[in-house]
């Protein structure tokens, strides 16, 4: 479905494209859709009933968020191993006994420290990292406005009536374009 | 001038960050410290290896400086790690062991494991404190064994050590960290 | 005779190819600076002859994995006699030597083409960018000759077979993955030699970045597409069903394709309007930059990841000096050379060129984001301040909210001229795909799920607004030509209008349009997703999103090599419009006793499903995992959209004709001769 929907899709440009990457994009398309059974590493399934689905919720998003201490770079959620099973067994009983997620980060924190907090917390250490992208932000729209500003004033005071005119006209052609 | 000045923020900037990617070449990302530092042993409630009947708690810790080894008879690294903590026990520490994750079919399989490893490879360990589902092992931020903690006579760990102690370790780490704590 | 040599032979010709590239980059450097035609015109040949010995180089180490040549350690390592051919000659970049073995042989490749194409170029800025990559060649060549050599022998001790090259990477998506990431890596260098060219050679107007502009295409769909082969793969062999983990060697291959974007977008604004010179020059050396560091972060060990690589502190070293010396002598030339007075081309609030700006600034600050999540904890453990990790939640925290506000700019850029526009006349033009997305981005999730979810309405919206502002510009820009031609008919003159839109405007909506098929692939299979793992034998049911699924069979088979329990699970749609069966297996192999889950999956364009069988629990019951992921195929086939896009603007004849007719070089005798031909 997909392969020919996009291959009727892609046949409109098809003079556009050089042809080797036109042919090698094709049987990657082809390969992406048509895949089928595939093996993976042997998995653990288990079988967990939850009271309620905000419950489940709670459940997935912790084994997400909460960091293998034994692997190399993987949620306990995503982890074979047998601390991963041991904490994603501590949080299962203990959502069961009504803790909260705080009270459950903090329960493994306390023992993992927070190398474990895939989230990390703000505080002293980590305020550069919570705040740079916001501070970038800030920069960032100083520098378009002071930017837009000049540029707009250049263009006001560097022309005259008839070059008013002919940019008019050259935007005209441009915008057509 | 300025906009000069300006223009060489890339520059500072990446000379920072490769100063900090030096740095990381020498820092190994697995290595960390554990959680558990400087604050009280946790607490529990286990019966010991050898009987089943003795309760013990984290008092047994109390009044000397103690290493407390993670160990399991599953686990390859602690067989090459006796040596040097017989070696330990020969010295004049005290040795506490927690049989950790124990495998068996029941309680009596698994005591029986724990118990010929320690007859094979010998026990430098003054008490065995057997923890078959791990939770001591988890109350500790073990993540695997062989692990080595050194509680002090308040009972508070003071040093931690991931991974099998080497007979180096023996004298540059342990020993001096042992006779910091008395 | 010659066989037994051929590691040998492999050796001599890197060594030969490392003095190339010191030529090719030496001699043309020198001579663009004093002017020497002579030592100039040393850059194509010897960029050829580089090229050409990394290739027998290359050539000789696939011989000797093909070959079963078990004394060179890299084959004793990585293959084994009874590999499959295929999966001998991947393996060749299966490991660290081969692949920045190859690494070289993609530059090399890149440096050839860019002799090739670039006849009508001036030959000092020819022999710059060839001399600049010939630098990065050498470095390279260096880094293989003196850390990773790859034809090292294991003597006299040859093993009897290897050790074979590890199961996962025995894959088809492992084997084309690296390559096209590599592609896309690599061939920034193009823009970067031009950017650097440019400033030595302090030619900073919008020539370089009109040459520059189809090789940055060309690289950054490749990257585009290494990057979404990478999440496809991880998709469906890591078995979690998980498609992006925000793992420092995704962030390494991310990082320079945010910079790479803005980088193709400042390109345009510099070429057709002269402005942000200088930005743009910067933008294409940090794209290179973060290419270059990716390889580092990945081949130095310094941040732990999932993908587990060889690591050998001394290759750390020598690429962060690579690094180190690339990066800083660029910058440190930037901060010098760097125009000191930017043009004043004007232009005010809603032009195009203020909305470039804005994407710019935006991807920029991904970028960093990106960067700082991923070294953040290096950085505090480099001041000891302590190990903590930073993973999904921060990333998405950050980029989902700076995703969104690109994409509000996003579907203004197309529609809005440059220098000015008028609010008024781009909200009379836009006003309507702006409403429209935002009531049926609000409807969907109703229709969809029958409750309503900010989530997804805001996503759904985003890619709504970017497919209606486009379908909204081309019917702008066709319709204003077929008034002009008002002879004929509407629909022929729509038509004819259509096939006057160019191949960069086409490949700009095609990416464009990728972009948004990509949101509605996060965002739908973000938010719903189903996951059940549940106990079942035979005779049970289990009712899922519409679906029921039977176990109606349990059986062990026996494979060549294994033994397996295999379930028959019957899939029925609610409607009883379908059924088909999908059979999940346990399979031990006997020789490794080795468990492996054989997942059943069955893709669709709308959703995938996904069947796993865990565990034996009691008697005939098994814990199975049933996951459905709805829309998960529009990840890819939108980074695909977006790949051809970057292709297809490459097509565009201006680049072509602008070439050829405002920079005449020297005029050889062919053009004359030609030239006199057109007159006559």
């Amino acid at each position: 479905m997909a392969v020919m929907r996009n291959a009727m899709r892609m046949a409109m440009f098809k003079k556009a494209v050089p042809g080797k990457a036109w042919l090698a994009t094709m049987a990657l398309l082809t390969m992406t859709v048509l895949l089928h059974s595939v093996s993976a590493i042997a998995e653990t399934v288990e079988v967990r009933s939850f009271g309620n689905p905000v419950t489940e919720q709670r459940y997935r998003d912790l084994v997400g968020t909460l960091r293998c201490p034994k692997c190399e770079n993987q949620a306990i959620g995503d982890s074979n191993s047998p601390i991963a099973a041991d904490m994603r067994e501590r949080i299962y009983l203990q959502l069961q006994d009504g803790r909260s997620d705080k009270e459950i980060i903090d329960y493994m924190v306390n023992r993992f420290g927070d190398y474990v907090l895939y989230n990390p917390r703000l505080e002293g250490r980590t305020l550069l990292l919570w705040g740079l992208p916001a501070a970038l932000v800030m920069v960032g729209v100083v520098v378009l406005i002071v930017l837009v500003r000049s540029r707009r004033k250049a263009r006001m005071g560097a022309l005259t009536q008839e070059e008013q005119q002919r940019l008019a006209a050259l935007i005209k052609r441009e915008g057509d374009e | 001038m300025k906009r000069r000045l300006l223009l060489l923020l890339p520059l500072v900037a990446f000379l920072v960050l490769a100063v900090f990617l030096y740095r990381g070449l020498s820092i190994n990302p697995s290595e960390r410290e554990s959680a558990l530092m400087a604050r009280e042993f946790p607490a529990f409630s286990l019966s010991t290896l050898q009987d089943p009947q003795r309760k013990v708690d984290a008092s047994l810790l109390e009044g000397q400086v103690t290493l407390v080894n993670v160990w399991g008879s599953w686990c390859p690294t602690c067989r090459q790690e006796m040596p040097q903590l017989l070696d330990l026990a020969e010295r004049g520490v005290r040795l506490v062991g927690v049989d950790y994750k124990e495998q068996g079919a029941d309680d009596v399989a698994q005591r029986a494991r724990g118990t010929a490893f320690l007859q094979q490879f010998g026990n430098p360990f003054e008490v065995n404190i057997f923890d078959p589902d791990g939770s001591l092992g988890f109350d500790l931020g073990v993540y695997g064994a062989p692990e080595t903690f050194l509680v002090d006579a308040e009972g508070v760990i003071r040093y931690h050590h991931t991974g099998y102690i080497t007979a180096e370790d023996v004298d540059q780490i342990i020993l001096p960290e042992v006779e910091k704590w008395q | 005779m010659v066989i037994e040599t051929i590691p040998e032979i492999g050796h001599f010709a890197l060594i030969i190819a490392l003095l190339m590239a010191v030529l090719q980059a030496v001699l043309p450097l020198a001579g663009a600076a004093t002017r020497r035609p002579l030592w100039m015109a040393y850059a194509r040949p010897m960029a050829a002859g580089q090229m050409a010995f990394v290739l027998v180089a290359y050539g000789c180490l696939t011989a000797s994995f093909l070959l079963d040549d078990f004394s060179v350690i890299t084959v004793a390592d990585n293959s084994n006699s009874m590999l499959p051919w295929y999966y001998k000659f991947s393996a060749v970049w299966g490991n660290h030597e081969g692949s920045v073995l190859l690494w070289s042989l993609i530059l090399g490749g890149w440096t050839f083409a860019v002799g090739c194409f670039s006849r009508a170029l001036p030959p000092d800025m020819v022999a710059r960018v060839l001399g600049i990559m010939g630098l990065v060649s050498t470095g390279f060549l260096a880094f293989v000759l003196f850390t990773s050599n790859p034809f090292a022998r294991m003597l006299p001790n040859v093993p009897p077979d290897g050790a074979d090259l590890n199961p996962l990477l025995q894959d088809v998506g492992l084997i084309i993955h690296p390559p096209m990431l590599y592609m896309g890596y690599v061939g920034f260098s193009v823009v970067f030699a031009f950017a650097i060219a440019a400033l030595l050679g302090g030619r900073l107007d919008a020539a370089w970045t009109r040459w520059a502009r189809p090789w940055t295409n060309i690289a950054w769909a490749f990257l585009t597409v290494g990057i979404a082969l990478g999440s496809w793969w991880a998709y469906y062999e890591l078995g979690w069903g998980g498609w992006w983990f925000w793992d420092p060697v995704e962030n390494a291959s991310l990082l320079p394709w945010l910079a790479g974007t803005a980088l193709i977008h400042s390109l345009a604004v510099t070429e057709k309007r002269g402005t942000f010179k200088s930005w743009t020059v910067l933008l294409a050396i940090v794209t290179f930059s973060l290419s270059l560091m990716g390889t580092f972060l990945v081949r130095s060990g310094v941040l732990t990841s999932v993908h587990a690589f060889a690591n050998d502190p001394s290759r750390g070293l020598f690429i962060l000096v690579l690094l180190g010396i690339t990066v800083g002598l660029s910058l440190l030339l930037f901060a010098l050379r760097a125009p000191r007075v930017s043009q004043p081309g004007a232009f005010t609030w809603l032009s195009r060129d203020a909305l470039l700006l804005v994407n710019n600034i935006l991807l920029v600050v991904m970028t960093v984001t990106v960067l700082l999540g991923t070294v953040y904890p290096l950085l505090l453990d480099a001041l000891n301040l302590g190990k903590i990790s930073v993973g999904p939640p921060y990333f998405n925290a950050l980029f989902v909210p700076l995703t969104v506000i690109l994409c509000v700019f996003m579907g203004l850029g197309p529609s809005a001229r440059w220098k000015h526009m008028k609010g008024s006349e781009l909200a009379r033009r836009l006003g309507l795909s702006g409403v429209a997305a935002l009531l049926i981005g609000a409807v969907i999730p109703l229709l969809y799920h029958g409750e309503w979810s900010p989530k997804v309405s805001i996503g759904l919206v985003c890619a709504l607004w970017l497919v209606l502002s486009l379908i909204r510009d081309l019917w702008q820009k066709t319709s204003r030509s077929s008034t002009s031609s008002n002879t004929r008919s509407l629909d022929t003159g729509r038509l004819n209008a259509i096939k006057r839109l160019t191949p960069a405007y086409w490949g700009m909506v095609l990416g464009h349009l990728g972009l948004a098929v990509t949101i509605v692939g996060v965002t739908m299979v973000s938010n719903y997703a189903v996951e059940r793992n549940v106990r079942m034998g035979v005779g049970d049911s289990l009712e899922l999103a519409g679906m029921t699924f039977t176990m109606t069979a349990l059986d062990e088979r026996r494979g060549p090599n294994y033994l397996s329990d295999a379930a028959t699970i019957e899939v029925r749609r609610g409607d009883n419009t379908s059924r088909f069966v999908m059979t999940p297996e346990k399979r031990l192999y006997i020789a490794r006793g080795m468990p492996m889950t054989q997942v059943a999956l069955k893709p669709g364009l709308f959703h995938d499903l996904y069947i796993a069988m865990g565990e034996e629990l009691d008697g005939d019951t098994w814990a199975m995992r049933f996951q459905i992921k709805p829309f998960v195929r529009w990840l890819w086939l939108g980074a695909l959209m977006m790949a051809i896009g970057g292709l297809v603007a490459v097509a565009d004849r201006r680049y072509r004709r602008r070439l050829a007719v405002k920079e005449p070089p020297l005029p050889s005798p062919s053009v004359e001769s030609s030239a006199r031909e057109v007159r006559a």
